[in-house]
């Protein structure tokens, strides 16, 4: 499976997909006009990925702003996150982020996937 | 020329930080909040109440690029948008064209998230981004409820009538800048 990496830039985030390294990771700032565009390609490459995954597969979210037009997406990519055998998510906030520790709780109250909200 | 001057003072006096008039788009958007944040941090504020003014400041934007290509008249178009820093709170300020035909519905929205309190406000977040569709461009009305969470004060608002057509959507937002 392709590895799909996507360089962060000021209003999206890093993305690094990465079957072999077994390394998948979301990072940054997510506030795109159009989230929609933007997370299609991670949304896809999760389906593809679920038909065969790893053993274990660690999602690391490590936000530091998203806009309400990505939460939804965001969503999404955590609803393909639930189809995948083995999986956990992994959301990080920084310290003293309240806003972003309390969307990760919610989120993790929206799907049933393992989820743990960590302070980095 | 004396105009230059009388903005100047009424910047000053109503402690205006940044006030940027005209077009908008995602690209003027970014440039706005670059210089948003540099402010910010020039003035040492503390990093929650940064990162709450930076979320509120994006939605405003975003909100406001929404409504971006709606033109009155030569001289009414485009959006205003303005920072306040006030001794404890900052201001955040958006006036823009919408049609005469989406104020009752907008200002029904805004008036239903300022009857909620803090859970009533959660529970909305969560009933709007389970059941949204993908390809709307949050015009659900997330943002406001976000921005009413994340500022925890009641939304303010005006709708001034231009014409038959549109109104001009004035809407504040505060906040704390001391956490209580």
């Amino acid at each position: 499976m392709n590895r799909l990496e996507i360089a962060g830039t000021e209003d999206t985030p890093k993305v690094i997909l990465d079957k072999n390294e077994g390394l998948f990771e979301i990072s940054g700032r997510s506030l795109p006009e159009d989230a929609a565009e933007f997370y299609h390609p991670i949304i896809t490459w999760l389906e593809g990925y679920s038909k065969a995954p790893n053993t274990d597969t660690a999602i690391q979210i490590k936000l530091e702003y998203f806009n309400t037009a990505s939460s939804k997406l965001i969503l999404d990519v955590l609803t393909k996150c639930e189809k995948i055998t083995g999986a956990k998510v992994l959301w990080f906030f920084s310290e003293d982020d309240e806003d972003m520790q309390e969307a990760g709780e919610e989120f993790s109250e929206l799907v049933e996937v393992p989820f743990e909200v960590k302070q980095y | 020329m004396k105009y230059i001057y009388d903005i100047h003072k009424i910047m000053s006096n109503k402690n205006l930080i940044l006030v940027y008039e005209g077009e908008f788009t995602q690209d003027i958007t970014k440039s706005v909040l670059t210089m948003a944040e540099r402010n910010l941090d020039s003035l040492g504020e503390e990093v929650n109440t940064k990162k709450k003014v930076f979320n509120v400041m994006v939605e405003c934007l975003q909100n406001i690029c929404k409504h971006s290509d709606i033109v009155v008249s030569d001289e009414e178009r485009g959006a205003v948008f303005m920072i306040g820093k006030e001794e404890e709170f900052y201001v955040i300020m958006s006036g823009n064209f919408i049609k005469q035909d989406q104020v009752e519905g907008l200002e029904g929205k805004l008036h239903h998230i300022n009857t909620l309190d803090k859970d009533g406000l959660k529970n909305l977040y969560r009933d709007l981004i389970k059941n949204s569709e993908i390809s709307e461009k949050g015009g659900a009305g997330l943002g406001f409820v976000d921005i009413a969470r994340k500022s925890g004060q009641k939304l303010e608002y005006n709708f001034e009538p231009v014409n038959d057509q549109y109104s001009f959507f004035a809407f504040k937002t505060k906040i704390a800048r001391i956490n209580d």
